[in-house]
């Protein structure tokens, strides 16, 4: 897979670019995340990964293993634990019962950074699949917000599945690629993404090495 | 919209405000020396003309100037701590009842002027403004 470290997302602003260009930022509360294991294909696991902590935990809302784990290695117990798929020799970097932070990535590099969207609830098709609703005169009463047609008569006499209806919006996991990466402040634990992230404020993201780079944009 | 800002984009942003930019309001007539980059060449042009409006907002701030050129009107926003502004002047002081000057859009010549707030100074030596 890809180099990944977990995060925060704290929130947008804009800086300047050395050419004085206007840039959206999007800062990132990105590590320090403890080692807790590094799982290996060869071992009893049977594939490469690792699992990170980030944030401080509460001892007291933890079960005795959970606790057991942190202990075992000597290392403040996390809030969140995650495991993420890597390659054995991006494994290397990642050191059991030693800690990785923002300076897995450097400035320019494009990433991928995984989140889970804002949940806006059970939303209409309007709002959730952009459709445009039904004209507001010519007779029109009671359906101005309806989808219409959800298919055909007798032949195939059945909704096709997928067919965009009303339902839940948000609240799911969303990646968005290739964002590039403006500047890293390792001491501060910050990264800075230009564009926007998946998520609300506060909200957890993975961000890893981008997995899908176009050729034009590579090197 | 009406968050409170994080601490540290708070401290993003405080490092980049400039401190040099000079005071000014709307209503106001500046002229903004702005660095035009041509290939590798660069070269400052001015602007001037009335500030018709302030969008706050720490390093996001911005501020529109409009002038009328050539018979047109012009307007265009600068973010006030952009790098690319080499100096701004204020030229004068207007006095003007609203924050956000979008009528004058709508007025032409003699209409569309903006009266000037005038300053004196008082007999113990403070300075005080017109209303």
């Amino acid at each position: 897979m890809s180099i990944a470290i977990l995060g925060k997302k704290i929130g947008m602003t804009q800086i300047f670019d050395g050419d004085g260009n206007r840039v959206p930022v999007t800062v990132l509360e990105a590590g320090p995340c403890p080692v807790l294991k590094v799982k290996t294909a060869e071992g009893r696991d049977g594939y490469d990964a690792v699992v990170l902590g980030f944030g401080k935990g509460r001892e007291k809302s933890m079960t005795k293993p959970e606790l057991g784990v942190f202990a075992k290695l000597n290392i403040e117990p996390t809030a969140l634990v995650r495991e993420i798929r890597v390659n054995q020799d991006e494994a290397l970097l990642y050191p059991e019962g030693g800690s990785v932070d923002a300076s897995l990535f450097n400035a320019g590099e494009l990433v991928d950074v995984i989140g889970t969207s804002r949940g806006r609830g059970y939303q209409g098709v309007m709002k959730r699949h952009n459709f445009a609703g039904t004209p507001r005169s010519h007779g029109t009463h009671e359906s101005f917000r309806h989808g219409g047609s959800i298919g055909m008569a007798t032949y195939p006499g059945r909704v096709l599945p997928g067919t965009k209806m009303a339902g839940q919006m948000g609240n799911v996991r969303k990646t968005i690629l290739n964002q590039r990466v403006v500047a890293v402040f390792p001491d501060h634990n910050l990264i800075f993404i230009e564009g926007g992230v998946p998520g609300a404020m506060n909200s957890v993201v993975v961000i890893r090495k981008a997995t899908k780079v176009p050729k034009k944009r590579q090197g | 919209m009406g968050c409170a800002v994080h601490k540290t984009i708070q401290l993003v942003e405080t490092i980049q405000l400039r401190s040099d930019i000079p005071q000014f309001f709307p209503g106001d007539t500046v002229r903004v020396h702005f660095r035009i980059r041509e290939g590798d060449k660069e070269r400052v042009q001015v602007f001037e003309g009335a500030v018709i409006g302030i969008r706050h907002g720490g390093a996001t701030e911005t501020f529109t100037v409009r002038k009328i050129s050539y018979g047109i009107g012009v307007e265009r926003v600068f973010p006030l701590h952009s790098p690319m502004i080499a100096k701004v002047e204020v030229v004068t002081r207007g006095r003007v009842r609203r924050a956000k000057l979008h009528y004058l859009r709508a007025l032409r010549g003699k209409a569309s002027k903006i009266r000037e707030k005038r300053t004196w100074v008082t007999q113990t030596g403070s300075a005080e403004t017109a209303e």
